[in-house]
């Protein structure tokens, strides 16, 4: 039988905030645990929740960027359920009014369609704690810092069809909610994670099967690996006459494998109701244009001026403008050697090979674009040839300096003099009777072939240095003329 | 100096009469030596009340004295002392002392009011007889086998006792009203919103509401003087500017009209009850004010709503006492849930257990529909009923209670006698309008108290309501026998 994979996404953001949701605690990573608390992050009996009208400008600003209806009444609700770093038995978050209402993205897949995701809705809550299993022997740890951290929490429409659907989608919200500054995605902090409502059913079939709910999904390769393991075992499971249960399962990275957590008949009554400590949200019309008067050219909008402007492939625009970082980066050293094709090259090449196989991101590249830019510049004007180039650029990653001092100390210099590499033309031609024989015995058609051969020999006499254009014509000139 | 006034004793500070030092030595040996009879107090905080003596003393020695300054209070044990132990009269708090003051405690701490100590009350403020408390009943200075109302039972006793002249009070459904009447005091519950709930222990978070309690309108008065102030820190504190409440005491009541609602006196109303609290109406019409026969049609309906609703907020509100940060926990639990569902059943009483129930069962999934947002319904009717109300009159007056003080232990098996204590006083949470109770003279040598409500923020013209008959009638002077 074919299956068909049906996919929606939820996708928590933790946004930028100096502060908490609901208190003045300020928000960060990696402090000493329990530092970054007020009372009301520690449910100390009688303390009280404050909107922190921060988080209320970027959701709005989120609900803008994605064209969504704005929520001009919303209404904070609690979940109420007990987990130790839970501290006050409730979760604030919001249910029936969210601040944002039906919106939808564009994703571009790497055949360079193109296809559209619905937004169901999004909405703000604030973080819980942490439990902190190590070094209490046998006892749990609750660090809190991160509780009332202030979330986004995006809710897809299922309309995805494919891991990598999923993970495109996942990327274009990354570049959105970059784009805008109201989060600093970064997913190794758990800034961004996802869980997946992933099922499958026969093709062509209307109802939707039974969908089982992947947790705790903090990168993007993980999500297609959670998505296409989850999916693999669903079939499995109903071509051998099993069913799929509703239920919460947990994707396990080290293990590869999912696993469940809780079947829908353990799942918590969260008994939501409107939360009496916190007024509605009340904004007008007003409020909500001049938050859309402040939005930054978005992701979708740079890519389709990178098409025009640039004429970069669907495919490089795509990847070029999925981060403000990256299109940044890749819009300085564009700027700095004028070649966007050059440039577009590099950043998803060789930058992009560095940056995955050291697990950097962008933001922190040893070599800066204007580094990069001036390199590129370099390849340009002759200077250097593209391999010298990668050697400069591996110098510059691992040791910083500065582009022409390296070429010039290691000699990458290109040699364009054209005496210089006749010269070396000559030599290697009177030092290889045997070849220049068969080249000029060969058909016309295949010399070219054979011409990488003489190439070679005069590359390495110059140890490089020569510049491969001018030793290509003068070869050829000169062995054509013996035929 | 037992049976004065926060008048008296601001007045005998200024004068030199006494020093705050003196003053709080007698109160609290006062306490030591009488309290044994009534039960009134949970905690004294005997070290404290006279350093902040001593501060008051300095202030008043360098003319910087405000009108509370020196002038020993109580608090009701559910506002949050910093240092001073804070039970809620709950074994789970049993050994809870905040690291923080709630906003009234401060505001006092600020005027330089001694707080000598914490008053008992029904376990979080959930009861109307004062029966329900961790460290026992509390008894009516009045009669000692009576109840002295609840659930701010303590500082009515204590304040009726002449053990201290002023105590908070808190009243989500009356219990700052009812002990009043069933004490001889004044007691008024604010406007929903006049008094910061920041740091006070919640019960019912959209019906709480914090009071002073008095033996008259002028004490109230200036203890609102202190109290009512707009707090950044409670989001649903109204910001507006805090009146003098002591200047209009003495504006004249001619041309008021008084709003007589036909559902306070139907059948359940004691006769002698309705006698006394109608020949107290009466000495209005000697001060030129008008009766005007009204009706609340929704008023039966408030009991049910009150019911759905308080619980429903207290489920989720006493979620946090769970062993894990502060308060009681279980002894050797085996794992997380045996910690929880020890800790809560071994901490909790069995009324606030049952509020407990009562809420989650109306916030479940299927349910809530039903009773949680019928009961907000319910809620709205009524609030338009008084709103309609005060287009034709200015206050509105009738009895607190249906009878006088029962005796202890005469309704603890039947908890909806109990629950029909409050049905003059719920609507009036469930409203949001501010309401007071003043002595209106004795049934069978019980106190009966006149119930007079008003419009939204108009706690000046009800103080200034009940001084009126207070300098016509001397009820409020009379001394329990136990005294």
């Amino acid at each position: 039988m074919s299956w068909e994979i049906v996919i929606g996404l939820e996708i928590h953001v933790q946004l930028a905030t100096q502060s908490k949701l609901f208190s003045g605690a300020k928000v960060g990573f990696g402090a000493e645990p329990n530092t970054q608390t007020t009372l009301v992050d520690l449910g100390m009996p009688g303390a009280l929740p404050v909107f922190n009208e921060e988080a209320l400008r970027l959701a709005v600003m989120f609900g803008t960027a994605i064209d969504a209806e704005i929520g001009k009444r919303s209404v904070f609700a609690r979940k109420n359920y007990f987990y130790p770093d839970l501290p006050k038995g409730y979760q604030t978050s919001q249910m029936d009014d969210p601040i944002v209402g039906e919106g939808h993205i564009d994703i571009q897949m790497e055949d360079g369609t193109s296809k559209r995701i619905g937004v169901t809705r999004a909405h703000l809550e604030e973080d819980a704690g942490k439990s902190l299993h190590e070094d209490f022997d046998g006892m749990t740890g609750i660090d809190l810092n991160r509780s009332s951290t202030p979330l986004l929490e995006i809710v897809s429409e299922p309309d995805m069809r494919s891991a990598k659907e999923a993970v495109a989608y996942m990327r274009k919200m990354h570049a959105i909610v970059t784009t805008l500054g109201i989060s600093d995605g970064n997913m190794a902090e758990g800034s961004m994670r996802c869980d997946a409502n992933v099922s499958v059913r026969p093709k062509g079939q209307e109802t939707l099967g039974t969908r089982a709910e992947l947790k705790n999904i903090n990168s993007f390769r993980f999500i297609e690996r959670a998505i296409n393991l989850e999916v693999q075992r669903q079939i499995d499971l109903i071509e051998d006459g099993g069913k799929v249960l509703q239920e919460t399962r947990l994707y396990d990275a080290e293990n590869n494998e999912t696993r469940s957590m809780r079947s829908k008949e353990e799942a918590n009554d969260y008994r939501y109701f409107p939360c009496p400590d916190l007024l509605p949200v009340i904004i007008d019309d007003d409020y909500i244009d001049s938050i859309r008067r402040t939005l930054p050219e978005l992701p979708d909008q740079r890519r389709q001026r990178f098409i025009n402007d640039y004429h970069l492939s669907e495919y490089d625009a795509g990847v070029l403008s999925s981060s403000r970082t990256m299109a940044d980066y890749f819009e300085a050293v564009q700027a700095a050697c004028e070649d966007a094709k050059l440039s577009a090259n590099w950043v998803t090449g060789e930058l992009a090979k560095y940056l995955n196989t050291n697990g950097v991101e962008i933001e922190v590249s040893p070599v800066s674009a204007a580094q990069l830019g001036l390199l590129l510049t370099r390849i340009k004007d002759d200077t250097i040839s593209g391999k010298g180039a990668k050697t400069v650029f591996d110098e510059l990653w691992n040791d910083q300096g500065e582009v022409d001092a390296i070429i010039d100390n290691k000699g990458l210099k290109q040699v364009s003099d054209m005496g210089a590499i006749e010269g070396m033309v000559d030599a290697v031609i009177a030092n290889s009777p045997q070849q220049v024989k068969q080249y000029t015995e060969a058909e016309e058609a295949k010399r070219g072939k054979m011409l990488g051969y003489f190439m070679g020999q005069v590359m390495k006499a110059s140890k490089g240095a020569a510049n491969p254009g001018q030793v290509n014509g003068i070869l050829k000139k000169k062995l054509d003329a013996m035929c | 100096m037992p049976y004065t006034t926060i008048a008296q004793l601001s007045q005998g500070l200024k004068n030199g009469t006494f020093s705050s030092r003196e003053l709080t030595q007698d109160v609290i040996a006062d306490i030591k030596a009488r309290d044994h009879l009534y039960n009134s107090f949970i905690t004294l905080s005997e070290e404290q009340a006279l350093a902040q003596a001593d501060v008051a003393d300095q202030r008043i020695a360098a003319g910087e004295a405000a009108p509370m300054t020196g002038v020993p209070i109580a608090h009701k044990d559910l506002f949050c002392t910093q240092g001073v132990r804070t039970t809620a009269a709950s074994k789970i708090l049993e050994n809870f002392v905040p690291p923080y003051n709630s906003t009234v405690s401060q505001l006092f701490v600020d005027a330089g009011a001694v707080s000598v100590g914490k008053t008992n009350l029904d376990e979080f403020a959930m009861g109307s007889s004062n029966e329900h408390s961790f460290f026992g009943t509390v008894k009516n200075p009045w009669k000692l086998d009576a109840v002295p109302g609840g659930s701010s039972g303590g500082s009515a006793a204590a304040v009726a006792a002449g053990l201290i002249t002023g105590a908070t009070g808190t009243d989500t459904g009356g219990s700052i009203r009812q002990p009043a009447a069933f004490c001889n005091l004044t007691g008024i519950k604010p406007t929903y919103g006049r008094v910061s709930r920041f740091g006070i222990i919640a019960y019912a978070s959209s019906l709480d509401q914090a009071g002073p309690m008095t033996r008259t309108a002028e004490d109230a008065a200036m203890m609102m003087n202190v109290m009512a102030q707009f707090d950044p820190q409670d989001s649903t504190s109204m910001q507006m500017a805090t009146p003098d409440y002591t200047t209009s005491l003495n504006d004249s009541l001619a041309g008021l009209k008084i709003g007589l609602p036909k559902e306070f006196f139907e059948a359940g109303l004691n006769p002698q009850v309705a006698a006394a609290t109608m020949n107290a109406i009466k000495q209005y019409e000697a001060m030129g004010a008008e009766l005007v026969d009204i009706s609340l049609p929704n008023l039966q309906l408030c009991i049910p709503a009150y019911y759905v609703i308080a619980p429903s907020e207290a489920s989720s509100n006493l979620s946090r006492y769970d062993g894990a940060r502060y308060g009681y926990r279980c002894q050797d639990p085996v794992d997380l849930m045996d910690m929880y569902c020890r800790t809560r059943a071994e901490g909790f009483g069995e009324e606030v257990k049952n509020r407990i129930m009562v809420g989650t069962y109306a916030l479940s999934e299927g349910f809530y529909d039903a009773y949680y947002l019928k009961a907000q319904r319910i809620r709205r009717l009524i609030k338009n009923d008084f709103v309609k109300a005060f287009q034709q009159v200015d206050v509105i007056m009738g009895p607190v209670t249906p009878s006088p003080a029962f005796d202890i232990g005469s309704k603890t098996s039947d908890p909806v006698a109990m629950y029909l204590e409050d049905i003059y006083t719920l609507a009036i949470n469930l409203a949001g309008i501010p309401a007071l109770s003043t002595p209106a003279g004795f049934v069978d040598g019980l106190p009966v108290g006149l119930h007079i409500m008003g419009d939204y923020f108009s706690e000046a013209k009800l103080l200034n309501v009940a001084h009126q008959l207070q300098q016509a009638t001397d009820w409020h002077m009379q001394t329990p026998n136990s005294i």
